[in-house]
C-alpha cells in the first residue's frame, strides 16, 4: 500500500512538471513568432483568439489531423522511433532540474552529470530520425546535427565543470544552494566567461539559430525531419523547443542561483522579494534565456558549417580551458564572496 | 592595430551586441503590419487588376477590333474575333482574356488607341470551376459599366504624366 501511494505520487509530481512544460513549449511557439514579428517590424500572429493565444492550439488540432506519411524506402520501424528518441531524453532530463526549493522530482547526487547525459542522448533522435527517412538531405542533417552536437557539448561540459568547481557538488540543490544571497553571489559573475560560452554552446546544442545547419531551410529543405508530417513532425517541434527550456532552466540553475530572488539575504528588501515563490524566479530566469533564443535568432545570419566547428574547437574550448584555470586560482586564493 | 581592434571586436562579442542592439531596437518600433480584411494598403490610380471594356458615355462600346492588345500582349492572354457590325463599323464578336496566362503588365492598356480595354482596381477575386478562368466580353463590359465612375477618374488622375 506505502509503495502504491509513493508510485502514485512520483507521478502525480512527473504530471506536475509535464504538463505545464508541454503548454510552455506550445507557448515558446507562439511567443517566438510574436518575438521575431517584432524584431521584423510585423505584428506576428493575432487572429486566433485574443491577440493570437489560441494560435498555438489551433497549430496543435493542424498538425494532429495531418497525416504521418512514411516514405516507400525508409526504415519504418526506426522511422516511428526517432521522435521518440528525441522527446524522451528532453523530458527526462527534467527529472532532476529543482523548479523551486526541493522541488525536484529526483533529487540524486550526480545530477549534473545525469543532464549532461540526457542532452547528449537527444542528438540520438536526430541521426536515427536522418537514417531512417533514406533522404539525402535529412541524412546530411542528421550527420551535421552529430557532428555539431558533439563538439559543443566539450565546450558545454567544460563550462559547467567551472560550476561544478564552484559549487563543490554535483548535486543540482546543493547547487544553487552554494549561490545562496542576493544576484552579485550568483556564478554568473565570477564565470562570466564560462557562463557565455555555456549560452554560446547551449544555442548550438538545441540546434537553434544562429547554429541551425541540422535544419538549415536554405541549404537542405529541413535537414533531418524533411521526411516527417503531421504528429512525428510535431514531436520533433516539441523536442527541440523541451530542450531549449532545458537548457534555459539549466542556465538559471548553474549561472544564475535557481529559485533565490535577485535580493536574498539584503536586510529590508530581501524578505519582501522572497514571499515571491522560488519556482517564479526559476521561470522569469529561465524566460530571459528563452527571450535570448528569440532575439538571436531575429538578429544573428546562419553560421557556415566549417565556421561553426571553428568556434566550438578553436574558440570556446580553449576560452573554458583558460578560465578553469583561473578559477582555481580563485579558489585557491579565497577569492570575493563566492569561493 | 587595425587587426587586433578586430580581433577584440569579435572576441568581446562587440559586433554581435551592436547587432543585438538594433533588432532590440526594432521590437518597439511602429510595426507595419497591415491587417488586411479591416485594413487595406493605399492604391495608385495606375494598380493594374483585372480587366474590363470601358464604352463611350452614349454607350457605344469602344472597342473597335484593331487587335493591337492581342498583338502587344507577351502572354497571349488575349484572344479577339471580329466582324462589321450593325452599323457597318468594325465590332468584336469574341473577346476572352484568359487571366491564368494574363501577368497583369498593361500594355493591353497602354496599346489601346481608344481606352476601351482598361485595368481596374480589383484585386479579390477567385474562380470555382474550370473554364471561369477565361473571362468573356460580356463579364468585361459589365466590369466596365460597374466601375466606370472610378476609371474616368483614375484615368484622368493619369493623364497629367502621359
Amino acid at each position: 500500500m506505502a509503495e502504491l501511494t509513493g508510485l502514485v505520487w512520483i507521478v502525480a509530481k512527473i504530471v506536475a512538471l509535464v504538463v505545464p512544460l508541454f503548454i510552455a513549449v506550445a507557448y515558446m511557439t507562439y511567443a517566438e513568432r510574436r518575438v521575431i514579428g517584432w524584431i521584423q517590424w510585423r505584428k506576428g500572429p493575432n487572429r486566433v483568439g485574443i491577440q493570437g493565444l489560441l494560435q498555438p492550439i489551433a497549430d496543435a488540432g493542424k498538425l494532429l489531423m495531418k497525416e504521418v506519411v512514411i516514405p516507400q524506402n525508409a526504415n519504418r520501424f526506426l522511422f516511428l522511433l526517432a521522435p521518440l528518441f528525441s522527446i524522451i531524453p528532453a523530458l527526462a532530463a527534467w527529472a532532476v532540474l529543482p523548479v523551486g526549493e526541493g522541488m525536484a522530482i529526483a533529487d540524486i547526487d550526480a545530477g549534473l552529470l545525469y543532464v549532461l547525459a540526457m542532452a547528449s542522448m537527444g542528438v540520438y533522435g536526430v541521426i536515427v530520425a536522418g537514417w531512417a527517412s533514406n533522404s539525402k538531405y535529412a541524412l546530411i542533417g542528421a550527420m551535421r546535427a552529430g557532428a555539431q552536437v558533439v563538439s559543443y557539448e566539450i565546450a558545454m561540459g567544460f563550462a559547467l565543470v567551472g560550476v561544478l568547481m564552484a559549487a563543490g557538488s554535483l548535486n543540482m540543490s546543493e547547487i544553487v544552494q552554494a549561490q545562496q544571497g542576493p544576484f552579485w553571489n550568483w556564478f554568473w559573475l565570477p564565470l562570466l566567461p564560462l557562463f557565455i560560452v555555456y549560452w554560446i554552446s547551449g544555442v548550438a546544442e538545441t540546434n537553434r539559430l544562429p547554429f541551425d545547419v541540422a535544419e538549415g531551410e536554405s541549404e537542405i529543405v529541413a535537414g533531418f525531419h524533411v521526411e516527417y508530417s503531421g504528429m512525428a513532425f510535431a514531436i520533433f517541434f516539441m523536442a527541440e523547443y523541451a530542450n531549449m527550456i532545458l537548457v534555459a532552466g539549466l542556465a538559471a540553475i548553474m549561472f544564475l542561483g535557481g529559485w533565490y530572488s535577485p535580493f536574498h539575504g539584503i536586510s529590508y528588501i530581501g524578505p519582501i522579494f522572497d514571499l515571491v515563490p522560488g519556482t517564479v524566479w526559476f521561470c522569469l530566469k529561465a524566460a530571459i534565456f528563452l527571450f535570448g533564443y528569440f532575439w538571436f535568432r531575429g538578429t544573428f545570419p546562419r553560421y557556415r558549417y566549417d565556421q561553426i566547428m571553428r568556434l566550438g574547437w578553436k574558440v570556446l574550448i580553449p576560452v573554458t580551458v583558460v578560465w578553469l584555470v583561473v578559477e582555481s586560482l580563485f579558489i585557491l586564493t579565497g577569492f570575493g564572496p563566492w569561493f | 592595430m587595425q587587426a587586433i581592434r578586430d580581433l577584440f571586436n569579435s572576441f568581446l562579442l562587440i559586433e554581435l551586441l551592436k547587432g543585438l542592439r538594433l533588432t532590440g531596437r526594432h521590437l518597439f518600433t511602429h510595426k507595419y503590419t497591415i491587417e488586411y480584411p479591416e485594413e487595406r494598403a493605399p492604391q495608385s490610380p495606375r494598380f493594374r487588376g483585372l480587366h474590363a471594356l470601358r464604352r463611350y458615355p452614349n454607350g457605344e462600346e469602344r472597342c473597335i477590333a484593331c487587335k493591337l492588345c492581342e498583338a502587344v500582349c507577351p502572354a497571349l492572354a488575349i484572344t479577339i474575333e471580329s466582324e462589321p457590325g450593325a452599323d457597318g463599323t468594325r465590332r468584336t464578336t469574341r473577346y476572352d482574356i484568359d487571366l491564368f496566362k494574363c501577368i497583369y503588365c498593361g500594355f493591353c492598356e497602354e496599346s489601346c488607341p481608344v481606352d476601351s480595354i482598361v485595368e481596374t482596381r480589383i484585386y479579390e477575386y477567385h474562380f470555382e470551376r474550370r473554364g471561369e478562368n477565361i473571362i468573356h466580353k460580356e463579364d468585361l463590359l459589365a466590369i466596365g459599366d460597374q466601375y466606370e465612375q472610378q476609371l474616368a477618374k483614375d484615368r484622368a488622375a493619369d493623364a497629367p504624366y502621359r
